[in-house]
This record gives C-alpha cells, structure tokens and sequence, in this order.
C-alpha cells in the first residue's frame, strides 16, 4: 500500500485502510439513479399493473392467463423464434471469429471485421426489414422467396444478419484467451489437433459458447420492429401481441394484458440472464 | 410531469430549491387566474348571455351559443385548432385543414398524423388540462363508444341532415365520412370476378389485409367482408377466418405492412381495404383498379367528437360546423373529394349540394349496405383474437 502511494505513476492512490471518501460515493449517484428510473421503476410498474384489473383493482387471478392457449402460443412463438436465431447465429459466428482470431491480432482483416460486426450488430428494425423486402419481397431485386415470409425459419434468418455479428464481438475475446502454450503443451505430449478440441478447446470454450448463445436469445427476444415491418397482420411472438393490447382499435386493448405479458418476457429474460451469468463464473476462471 | 416523478422518487427536497423559484409559483398563478377567469365566466354568463361572455365549452349548438358570427368571433380569437391523427392523405385532410386555415385564419396543429385512435383518446387523457390537448377527435366507432366520457355533447346546423342511426342522440359523437370495404388490385392481374379467383396460383404472396385484423379495424372489416361473401353473416366471422387460412395454405397471403407506400414499390398488389383508400388517386398509382364482390357492402364509418376539456373550445365547434358543412368548399364536398362517402351523402344528392363529379368516381356498391353493431364487432375481435394467429400462423 505504502509503495504504490509513493510510485512516480500514482496510477493507484492508496485507497486502502480508509473509508470510502463522499465524492467517490457521490460518483456512482447519477448511475443508480438512472438505473432506478429508466429499469427499476418501470419494471415495478409492469409487475404491479399485471395483477391488477383496469379499473385498478387488484386482480392476481390474471396469473392463471399463462395456460391460455392462445397466450401461450406467443411465448412458444418467441421461444423458437429466439432459439433458432441465437443457435444459428451463435454456431456460424463463433466459426466466424475463430477464423478471424486465428489471423494477424493487428492485421487489417481483424480490424475490418471488428468494426463491421460492431456496425451490423446494431442494425435491425425497420431498416433490416427493408434491406430484405427490397432484395428478397414479392418485387425482389434478386428473386422472391416466399418462404421467407414462413415461421419461425424465414424471419429466424433475418434475425442472423445481427445475431452473427454480436456473436463475433461477445465470443472474440473467449477465443483470444485461448493461450498458444496450452496447445503447445498437448501437441507436446502427443495430442492430434481433434483431441486438442475435444479434451482441452472445447471445453475452455463451451461455456462462453452457451453463454453467449443465451446473450444471443436474449437479445432477439425484444426484437420487435424487424418482424412488425416484415408481417404485421400476422402475430406470432410476445412483442406483437403487446403492441395489439396496447392500441386494438376494435376493442382488444387491455394495458393489464400488456403488462402481464411482459411480466412473462421479465421471467424468461431473468432466467437466460441468470444462466448467462453462471455460465460467465465457470468460464472466467479459466481466461484471465 | 417530471416534478410528480422526483417527489415520488423521494428527490422533492433536492429539487425543492429550484422549484420554489419557478415553476410552482407560475404553477399557483395559472390556477388562480383560472379560478378567477372560471368565476368571472359564470358570473357573467349567469346574469344574461351578452355575445362575447360566451362560454363554448357548454355550448351544444351554434344558435345556443348566439349564432355563426358569434362563433366565428369567438373561434379566430382562441386562434389555434388542434386536431391529432389526420394525415394529409387521407380523405382530402390536406386540402380540409388549408382550406379552414384560409377561410377562418386559424392555425391548425395536427399532431401525430399517422397515429391510431386509441392514441388519440390517449393523448386526451395524458395532456388534459394542457394547451397542447387534442381539441377535436376523429375516431373509429370502437374507440368512440368506449370513451364517451371524454366528449362534450355539440349539435352542428346540419343536424337533421345526419341519419339517425349514424350519430348518438345527444352529439357526444358523430360519424363523419366513411366508405365500404373493397379489394384493390393491381391491373398485371387482368380483371378479377370473385374472391376465389384469388386463392389461384397466379396471385403467390400477393393478398394483404390493411394490418393485422385484432388490432386494426380496417383488416378486421377485410376479414369480415370476405366472411359475408363466403356466406357468413355479421355476427359470425369464422367463414372469413377459414378462407385466409386456405389462402395462407395456398401461399397467397402477403403479411408484409401494407401502406401506399409498398402498393407504389409494388411489394402489396393485392390489399383489402376500404374503398376511399383503395383509390388510384389515394394510393398514387395508376393501373390500380377495385373489386367489390357482388352485393356485399361492408361499411364503416369514423365518427367525430369534441374534447370536453378543449383548449379550444370554440374553433372546435367552428371545425364541426366546418366539416358538416353543404357548402361547395364544406367539408362534407371535400371529403368526397378525397374519395369518402360524407355522410350527409344521402340528403346531399336530394337537396343538389353534392359534387357530383366527385361522386361519380366513387366504385359502385351493391345490396343493402351492412354496418357491424358495437356487439357484433366485440364478438368478431374476440374470435379473432382466439383463432387468427391460430388460422394463419
């Protein structure tokens, strides 16, 4: 403690055997506030209004609405609507950032691939849905493929066009931690490149794999403008069928109804997340 | 807004400071001059009308309320006019609301033209009590009924006019223009000649609905026009369910948004609508022509309806007078323009004051007309909401 508050660089102030001093407590103040307001309190909001009635009362029998069939069908429609969009773009990117990972760590082809991965990972919404309808719609420039227009497999490979991406940037780092020395070693000790993979790779590997696998999930269960733009009349996932209690103009709209469903989708993200985060803590150790 | 949420976050003594200096102390003076004004109103109008002390807001006709002049005066005072969710395009607004900005020299603020009229009862609801609150609504007949609360109670001069059956006794609401659901389509398809025609090979991934039919009431009244010509009947839509389930099956269904702009790209060749929006003109191409199958006349009508807490009291009912008005530039020729049916359409044709030219391009509709009661359309949504995605998914 006492050298590090006496090196040149001062990098590190001695913190050590004080208190926490106001200013820096005072620091993480707009954080949380932010946090409360724009996560917190929302979410609390959601989850009071789901069990309530519209006229304000409380109403927890509308729990037993997730056995309704026709509620159920959204939540299974965004069920494999997520898993095909988050195994396809998981498998194809992490294949795709091996290859890059493999190359020059400086090279121009890393740097290129970063910055589009970065780029395309956060193009979605309307625009993607256009990009497609003006490539592949019923006037497509290349040809019409109707079956695009089929669930969940049509807009599950649109959803890869940002889900590829976001695996290349969550998974890079997994494979940089990869060290030279551990392959060196069981090449050393006689291992093929197949039981390199199978004993020591992958196992390293997989649950950063899974883990961003769930990310991926995660990230295309909110997606909702992409697939409003691609086939409105037609609901097939949690986020149209919220979007229809919110404004039916035929008598649907029901704010409670909203709110239960996205209580559903809290509970579905809760559990990705929270299976992301151990899966996090198990692949941690292994690549400081 | 922000103040309600820092006190309940428990922030109210940090901001208390800053607030005090400002905004609450204007906050006080506004109400007390509105209390002030609000008595003074009352007082006045109290002790005998006298053209100016006016009180609009409960007013329910225009010679209730001293006469047009008086209105007028009244209107070009308050100056503005708020109205939400018109789009320029759509029933001739663009050429209404310049048209009543020129006569009147009122401003017009049209807030969100592309919204829906749950939005709009929405924004009643959120900016209640503000200048920027809608003055005057045009809604679907759904949204109507379920919020008559909000709607204060106006007769316009053309009272009589009006059928029975297209207004609520007291004016809380009034249907305004309308039309009856037609197929549009482009013309590379030849001429169709019946709904089955499009269950054929030749129209892959080409059909549409105007939205999705347990939201918007455009595509519900699609499903139900095609439900009629299947042979079902107003308060059964399941025929009308099962015929796009065969067109699903048969690869015809187009579930891409259908907008004038994807009619223009081409991407919707085929789209079931109602008929003012299934017009060459509306849609801004020109080889686009309109199938009603034979003796089905599925209308639907908007309706309007007064804010009771108007900002504007008075330019809104000089916009009602506006719009239901005979007159060659009245809102009701204008709307025919734009290919609406107004709904004086009927007393217009026998006093002459109707633009026959206008009227003569409508699509021609056969059999008596069919307009979904408030429970047939309940009861249609709700089996829609069970068995669509069911049908078609």
């Amino acid at each position: 403690m006492a050298v590090a508050a006496t090196t040149k660089t001062g990098a590190r102030p001695s913190r050590a055997g004080r208190r926490l001093s106001a200013p820096a407590w005072v620091g993480t103040v707009p954080f949380f506030a932010y946090v409360a307001i724009f996560l917190i309190w929302p979410t609390g909001i959601v989850i009071v209004d789901a069990v309530k009635n519209p006229s304000g009362a409380w109403a927890f029998s509308n729990l037993s609405e997730f056995g309704n069939p026709v509620l159920r069908g959204y939540f299974i429609g965004s069920f494999k609507l997520c898993l095909i969009s988050s195994v396809t773009g998981a498998v194809f990117g992490a294949i795709l950032a091996y290859a890059v990972a493999s190359g020059d760590p400086d090279g121009l082809i890393r740097r290129l691939y970063i910055a589009v991965s970065g780029v395309l990972a956060q193009t979605g919404g309307v625009t993607l849905a256009f990009a497609f309808l003006v490539l592949i719609g019923p006037v497509g420039l290349l040809f019409h493929a109707s079956w695009y227009f089929d669930f969940p497999w049509g807009i599950g490979l649109i959803y890869t066009y940002f889900q590829i991406p976001l695996m290349v940037l969550v998974f890079m780092p997994a494979i940089d931690g990869l060290k030279v020395q551990w392959r060196e070693a069981s090449e050393n000790l006689g291992a093929s490149s197949w039981q390199y993979w199978r004993h020591v790779g992958g196992p390293l590997l997989l649950p950063a794999f899974l883990g961003a696998t769930l990310l991926l999930f995660a990230n295309a269960l909110s997606a909702f403008a992409t697939i409003q733009a691609w086939e409105n009349q037609i609901p097939y996932i949690v986020p149209q069928q919220i979007s229809t209690a919110l404004s039916s103009e035929v008598g649907l709209n029901n704010v409670n109804e909203a709110d239960l469903l996205a209580l559903g989708m809290i509970i579905m993200v809760a559990i990705v997340m929270t299976g992301y985060a151990l899966l996090l803590r198990r692949a941690a150790r292994w690549l400081r | 807004m922000f103040r309600a949420v820092a006190i309940r976050f428990g922030m109210g003594k940090l901001l208390e400071e800053a607030l005090v200096r400002s905004p609450y102390r204007f906050a006080f003076a506004g109400v007390a001059a509105a209390v002030l004004l609000a008595t003074g109103c009352s007082s006045s109008s109290s002790s005998g009308s006298s053209g100016s002390s006016v009180n609009w807001a409960n007013e329910t006709s225009v010679s209730a309320g001293g006469g047009m002049n008086a209105l007028v005066t009244a209107a070009k005072k308050e100056g503005t006019l708020n109205i939400i969710a018109c789009p320029p395009t759509w029933a001739n607004y663009g050429s209404i609301i310049n048209t009543f900005e020129k006569k009147y020299g009122i401003t017009i603020n049209d807030a969100i033209p592309d919204g829906t009229s749950q939005q709009e009862v929405d924004a009643v609801k959120s900016e209640n009590g503000t200048a920027k609150a809608p003055d005057v609504l045009d809604i679907g007949m759904a949204v109507a009924l379920a919020n008559t609360s909000l709607f204060a109670p106006y007769e316009v001069s053309t009272w009589s006019d009006i059928p029975a059956a297209q207004k609520a006794p007291n004016g809380i609401w009034v249907q305004d223009y309308g039309g009856y659901m037609a197929i549009g389509y482009s013309s590379k398809y030849g001429t169709i000649t019946s709904l089955n025609q499009l269950l054929g090979p030749q129209f892959k991934g080409a059909v549409a609905l105007n939205g999705n039919p347990t939201a918007a009431n455009a595509a519900l009244n699609g499903v139900m026009m095609v439900n009629l010509a299947q042979g079902g009947t107003a308060d059964n839509i399941a025929n009308g369910v099962n015929w796009f389930s065969k067109l699903k099956a048969a690869g015809n269904f187009n579930p891409v948004s259908a907008t004038g702009a994807t009619i223009k790209a081409g991407t919707t060749q085929i789209v079931l609508n109602w008929d003012y929006l299934n017009l060459p003109s509306y849609v801004g191409v020109t080889n686009w022509k309109v199938f009603v199958p034979p003796g089905i006349a599925l209308g639907g009508y908007y309706a309007q309806a007064i804010n009771k807490d108007a900002p504007h009291p008075a330019a809104a009912r000089l916009w009602e007078e506006f719009l239901y008005s005979q007159a060659a530039t009245g809102g009701q020729n204008l709307w025919l323009q734009g290919g609406a049916r107004p709904v004086e359409q009927p007393a217009m044709t026998s006093n002459s004051s109707i633009d026959t030219a206008a009227a003569s391009k409508l699509p021609t509709i056969s059999g008596t007309p069919v307009f979904l009661t408030q429970a047939q359309s309940t009861d249609a949504a709700n089996y829609l909401a069970a068995n669509w995605a069911k049908a078609v998914g």
